[in-house]
């Protein structure tokens, strides 16, 4: 089955001169599959990524998820999809620094407004369980580690229970260990609760652990 | 959907971990409220004792006959020169007797009607103060002392003694307090008064007069109505004047023209005589508001500022709130609904402030020999200057944080997460 299709995927930057970034991307990835996107700096895969993640919305082609064409769609539509279907882990933008570390992670729940605050506090914490890092619960966001901070991001990622996990090089700013941690935790995601996850890296040993490796060149997937 | 518990909760924890910066712009608002009501109760209670000096004492409507021209001349009579061109040179005003005619039975008339208050006579007379070898020229006002207190409040002008004593006294005078101190003399002293005619009279001081105009005090005095009457040997119909005081002040102009045609009397009234204190309460009020608004608007000002600056501040929030499925709209109300609570809280505290200053200044004393009576600063409490002070924070604040809020909206969040 497959949960996120891209069909004929153009994209053109205008400034500061016309470039053509990404050229006739067609690719699709099925349920429970851990993929990787590599590619040099400038090849185009972290436009993709937001292209896929709904948030850029000027390309030409067609983007689906879950079978469902999801191009064209209002602001608020794709709003009510990323907070739904798509959980996003950041190079950088972890957390919103002046919440609690259970705060953020409850955030995207509380928006979705499905479950009750005590229902959502009680899957947060069991988020936050599985990460290994419950015991930050009530920290301060911007008191905690950088691992740390990208564990909190993977439990906000994963509270409503999202088709697909992206990532924009989640590991790229953290020592081996910690990159072999968070590692470890998306595949074991991937393995345990078959969902899919689709992560752009700059790391070739994270990419080779991976189900598949998308590689990207001046706008084309080669491979 | 909107969750508004979520964009409440978001937008109290972006105000209360920046509490100096809320506070400051809370303190804008506060400010400019409080400045605002303290402004506009102060200058109103001044203008209504200001304009209570002028509506207390001056009836609304004054019938009198006034010395003028005939309107026709008799040369317009004549037949033979009905189509040629009069010139009249020199011509003199018509001999009219100052007394109203048929006085007594017009007041009996205008105390029935429904729509005025009161009629009180009046007799104005010209006289001189003789003292020792001076003789000072004065008018003196033949009263019906109560009638004229409850009226026209005469006894918020008299310094000492009182209209109840003029009243139980046949020869009486309450003189004013120019010519007191110019004859040195005092309450239970003797004057002598002499008529025009020449008939002297000893009168009883029994009060002290003070309007606050000094061209005034100098000249006026009060007797008793009979008092003027029998010192001027006239009967008791003899009635100068007659003071009017209506229901409502704003039929003023339209009554005093119905009594004009109706008794072929001069009708004077209220808006008429007093044109151009209007013209200053007006323009008093317009400078209130220009200056009140101003404030509001640099109040504003500081708002949007503050926002603004939040919302750099905050570029990575919106990226994130945007990225994990909070519409644009969700964006903008967080940083509209903050706005909106700086202004209320604001509003709020300036109206407590505005309500405290005034009130102090309330008590502050403050005399003036302008203003009898006047013990304290004059400030008008009125819960309207309240009502739109707290509409003009919430309103002026909701328009600084539109612009903004707006721009938090349209943040492209792709452009600051791979800005980084």
């Amino acid at each position: 089955m497959k949960i996120l299709e891209a069909k004929n995927i153009d994209k053109y930057f205008r400034k500061p001169v016309d470039f053509h970034v990404l050229k006739d991307i067609n690719f699709s990835i099925d349920k429970g599959k851990f993929v990787s996107i590599m590619g040099k700096s400038g090849s185009g895969k972290s436009t993709l990524l937001y292209i896929l993640s709904t948030m850029d919305t000027d390309y030409e082609g067609e983007l689906y998820l879950n079978n469902e064409l999801i191009t064209g769609k209002t602001e608020k539509e794709l709003s009510i999809i990323r907070n739904k279907e798509i959980g996003f882990v950041f190079q950088f933008h972890y957390l919103l620094s002046d919440f609690s570390v259970i705060e953020n992670v409850m955030l995207p729940a509380k928006k979705l407004g499905i479950k009750t605050l005590e229902e959502i506090k009680e899957d947060a914490f069991i988020n936050l369980k599985k990460l290994g890092i419950e015991h930050l619960e009530n920290k301060k966001a911007s008191q905690v580690s950088g691992g740390e901070k990208q564990r909190v991001a993977i439990a906000r990622a994963l509270i409503n229970n999202p088709s697909i996990i992206m990532g924009d090089e989640p590991t790229g700013n953290l020592d081996s260990k910690n990159a072999d941690n968070i590692f470890n935790i998306f595949k074991e995601l991937s393995q345990k609760q078959n969902l899919s996850l689709l992560i752009v890296t700059h790391d070739d040993d994270f990419a080779k652990r991976t189900d598949r490796i998308i590689t990207m060149e001046d706008g084309k997937i080669i491979n | 959907m909107i969750q508004w518990k979520v964009i409440f909760s978001i937008s109290k924890t972006h105000l209360v971990t920046r509490l100096k910066q809320t506070i400051t712009a809370m303190l804008g608002v506060t400010f400019g409220i409080g400045a605002y009501i303290t402004l506009m109760s102060f200058m109103s209670g001044l203008n209504q004792v200001l304009d209570d000096v002028i509506l207390n004492q001056t009836p609304h409507i004054q019938i009198y006959n006034e010395i003028e021209p005939s309107k026709k001349q008799p040369i317009e009579l004549f037949d033979k020169f009905k189509n040629n061109v009069h010139v009249v040179h020199s011509i003199k005003p018509k001999f009219t007797q100052k007394k109203i005619h048929n006085a007594l039975p017009m007041i009996n008339y205008l105390n029935k009607d429904k729509r005025i208050k009161k009629a009180i006579p009046q007799l104005k007379a010209q006289i001189f103060y003789i003292s020792g070898s001076i003789e000072l020229a004065g008018n003196l006002v033949g009263i019906i002392p109560l009638e004229e207190a409850e009226m026209f409040n005469l006894n918020d002008y008299i310094l000492k003694g009182s209209l109840q004593e003029l009243q139980n006294l046949d020869n009486g005078i309450i003189l004013g307090s120019g010519a007191a101190s110019k004859m040195s003399v005092n309450v239970n002293d003797k004057i002598q008064v002499s008529t025009i005619s020449g008939d002297v009279f000893p009168l009883k001081i029994v009060g002290i007069y003070q309007s606050g105009v000094a061209a005034v005090d100098d000249i006026q005095s009060f007797a008793k109505i009979k008092t003027v009457q029998r010192m001027m040997a006239k009967p008791e119909n003899y009635i100068t004047n007659i003071n009017v005081k209506l229901h409502d002040i704003n039929i003023a102009p339209e009554i005093s023209k119905k009594l004009t045609q109706l008794f072929d009397v001069y009708a004077l009234d209220i808006n008429t005589a007093n044109a151009q204190f209007e013209t200053g309460s007006s323009i008093r009020n317009l400078i209130t508001y220009a200056v009140s608004i101003t404030l509001l608007i640099v109040a504003g000002f500081g708002i949007y500022n503050i926002l603004n600056m939040l919302i750099y501040e905050k570029m990575n929030d919106i990226a994130i709130l945007k990225a994990i499925g909070f519409s644009g709209t969700d964006v903008q109300y967080i940083f509209l609904i903050q706005a909106i609570i700086i202004g209320f809280i604001g509003g709020v505290i300036g109206m407590v402030a505005g309500w405290s200053i005034s009130y102090f200044i309330s008590t502050l004393p403050f005399q003036t020999d302008g203003i009898p009576g006047l013990k304290t600063f004059p400030v008008l409490f009125s819960w309207w200057y309240y009502v739109i002070g707290i509409a003009f924070a919430l309103i002026s604040t909701f328009f600084a944080g539109y612009l903004p809020s707006l721009k938090a909206k349209k943040i492209d969040a792709v452009k600051i997460i791979r800005g980084q």
